[in-house]
């Protein structure tokens, strides 16, 4: 099937092809509408994370140094990456999961619905909901000093029995799946509402029940989509910065805040450089995380003519 | 089929290339930086001073002069100044009605020290570089370079261990590290361990991370003198924190001036001039400063030496060191730096002085070489010992 259409691609293109002129003068001005894009971006996102990663190149008085980059081998360190990683794993996989049902249980709901339109809107809404208000929202509303932790006490159950949880690690899952399951809900309701029903026809009418078009058909064709959502889900939380050191900030527990440390501690001075080489590991547990997206993409295109 | 893909290549790289010349072009064109005006060349009598290179209030004449000049520049940029952090707020509103052909802006009160210096690096050059800074003692030591030496008119007042010889910085006010409660729902802790006892469960926190901001770096300072140990080795404090953490006491939020009045955070080690603002938030809020050992920090004044607005900086300085302005530090709970000597003047406010909270009977200040060995051990031992 796909060596048939790419020779009749093959074919196409030779027969179109052949009048080069036209389409040459045509292309540099159409490309020029692209200038804007590329300048803001240039400037406001590859010049700075440039500038920002290659800082931990650098020491204090400008000379090439690799401390910084030996420094992240600290056990410090390593711990706080180690955080982030699972915190970000744990968040943007229960995130997934749970956007992807809210959004399945919607596909049963005709577009044209409030409740469907409302849970979009509020959807896109909540997912940029991040930062110090959701901090405050969640001291508010489970604080020690809280309604809710009044009312349970009332009733006998003490909610930090244990410790106080909702300030440390723990207390910021429950925050960032605030923000991620309304983003999943976002970037994946395209995908399911994709599927055609036809498919779930024709899987009938050849023999199938629900169990094998699950197995055999949607579940494959989402899982690049799926992927990808966790992926956008993953880098989300890796890089949240603002709910974390409105809530969590003693202790320094994740990479964002290890990289305000360094950069505007007044009691552990000159490790602005460090900054960078924080920056830089950053970036590279995403590229090997979204290396690892790649492989399922590459395997996920076999369902794909 | 090769040319038309190397032509849409060629196509997009140009497109990028001409938007980088256009981003790069636009950020060489820098702003003219601001000149410092000499303004003090208006007066009649006096020589014209540089304000810029201006080391005391001698280069200047007189006050007179200096006033001149600072009102010709009109402006003041000053940096991480809360107004309610030691009566600051009604001293730039006293300074503001003193002068008010000097426009004072008040940039981000919130930052640390170190970020007062990155914006005087940042805006290096431009009309909204700060003018003068109020740092810690190790931000000051760190970067001598980027201040201007200046003697106020009192400098003499100024004991000698708190102030830079050079005259680069100098102390301006300082406290004891101190113990704030809500007395409504907590006993009086008499001592550092009583606020281990089951008591105060969840209830104790401290203003910021110690390997960030000073006053928590302070904390550790206390709680390393009065569990027994040496400001040498800050392991006796950080083992104090971890075992208010392990008793379930340590309550992890940043304390602000809200977290206080809401009642969210009941007990706060912080200095005892900020613990003392929370009084009118709250009434029974209660201050102590535990007696025996007690830890002191000042904060110090330096002028930025390329501050876009010098003379208005340099008449800044002289208005903070006078009497009024000592004073109105004495009124926000804070020791001002001149206390000693206005106490023996009978220039200081003898009401607010007694109403101080009663000061411990020995006096620790942290050493640089103390600051940065401390540092480096919170940096090491903090996250985990209060995970």
């Amino acid at each position: 099937m796909t060596t048939f259409s790419a020779r009749l691609d093959l074919v196409t293109e030779s027969v179109g092809g052949d009048s080069p002129r036209p389409r040459a003068r045509r292309l540099p001005v159409a490309h020029l509408g692209l200038v804007p894009f590329a300048g803001y971006v240039v400037i406001f996102l590859v010049l700075p994370t440039v500038l920002a990663v290659f800082t931990g190149l650098f020491d204090k008085a400008g000379h090439l140094t690799m401390d910084n980059f030996t420094a992240l081998g600290d056990p410090v360190i390593l711990e706080t990456f180690w955080n982030s990683t699972w915190l970000s794993a744990l968040t943007a996989a229960v995130g997934a999961v749970a956007g992807a049902a809210v959004c399945y249980a919607l596909l049963g709901i005709p577009a044209q619905h409030p409740i469907r339109s409302t849970v979009d809107a509020l959807a896109g809404v909540l997912a940029q909901f991040g930062g110090v208000m959701l901090a405050f929202v969640f001291i508010a509303a489970m604080g020690r000093n809280s309604v809710l932790v009044e009312v349970l006490s009332s009733l006998g159950i003490d909610l930090y029995a244990s410790s106080n949880w909702l300030y440390e690690l723990p207390g910021l899952i429950l925050p960032y799946l605030y923000f991620q399951i309304p983003l999943m809900v976002i970037t994946f309701a395209p995908a399911l509402e994709a599927i055609k029903p036809q498919w779930a026809e024709a899987n009938l009418t050849l023999g199938g029940n629900r169990w094998t078009f699950w197995r055999r058909i949607a579940l494959p064709v989402l899982a690049p989509s799926f992927a990808a959502s966790f992926l956008l889900l993953f880098a989300n939380s890796f890089s949240a910065y603002a709910t974390a050191a409105a809530l969590a900030s003693q202790g320094s527990q994740i990479v964002p805040l290890q990289i305000r440390a360094a950069l505007t501690s007044e009691t552990v001075l000159g490790r602005e450089n460090l900054a960078g080489a924080l920056a830089f590991g950053m970036i590279a547990v995403m590229a090997v995380v979204m290396t690892c997206y790649a492989l399922i993409q590459r395997r996920a295109e076999r369902w794909r003519a | 089929m090769i040319q038309n893909l190397a032509s849409r290549r060629f196509g997009g790289i140009s497109a990028v290339a001409v938007a980088a010349a256009l981003a790069l072009s636009g950020c060489a064109s820098a702003a003219a930086p601001a000149a410092p005006a000499s303004g003090a060349s208006s007066a009649a009598s006096a020589p014209a001073a540089n304000p810029t290179t201006a080391a005391s209030l001698t280069d200047f004449g007189s006050m007179a002069n200096l006033e001149a000049a600072a009102k010709a520049e009109g402006s003041l940029n000053v940096i991480a100044l809360p107004r309610d952090w030691a009566n600051y707020g009604a001293i730039i509103d006293a300074f503001k009605a003193k002068y008010p052909e000097i426009t004072v802006k008040e940039q981000s009160p919130d930052v640390s020290s170190a970020e007062e210096i990155q914006a005087a690096k940042t805006n290096d050059g431009l009309d909204t570089a700060p003018d003068v800074f109020d740092v810690g003692l190790a931000v000051a030591l760190q970067n001598k370079d980027v201040f201007a030496p200046y003697k106020v008119a009192t400098w003499a007042d100024i004991p000698d261990a708190l102030k830079d010889a050079d005259g680069k910085f100098y102390g301006d006010y300082g406290g004891y590290m101190s113990v704030g409660y809500d007395s409504a729902k907590f006993p009086a802790p008499t001592t550092i361990d009583d606020l281990l006892k089951p008591e105060y469960k969840g209830a104790v926190a401290i203003n910021g991370d110690p390997t960030q901001a000073g006053a928590a770096f302070a904390a550790v300072g206390l709680a390393t003198v009065q569990t027994g140990g040496s400001l040498d080795d800050f392991s006796a404090g950080i083992d104090f924190f971890s075992k208010l953490g392990k008793a379930g006491n340590l309550l992890k939020v940043d304390v602000t001036t809200a977290t206080v009045a809401s009642g969210e955070t009941p007990v706060v080690f912080d200095w005892d001039y900020l613990n003392a603002s929370h009084k009118k938030d709250k009434a029974s809020w209660k201050v102590v400063v535990f007696p025996g050992k007690g830890y002191a920090g000042y904060y110090n004044q330096a002028i930025n030496a390329k501050a876009p607005h010098p003379a208005a900086a340099r008449l800044w300085e002289e208005f903070l060191y006078s009497d009024q302005v000592q004073n109105l530090w004495l009124a926000g709970g804070a020791r001002p730096i001149r206390m000693e000597a206005m106490t023996k003047a009978g220039t200081i406010d003898a009401t607010l002085a007694a109403a101080l909270p009663a000061a411990p009977s020995e006096t620790l200040v942290a050493t640089e070489a103390q600051s940065s060995a401390a540092g480096k051990l919170l940096g090491e031992k903090w996250a985990a010992a209060i995970k």
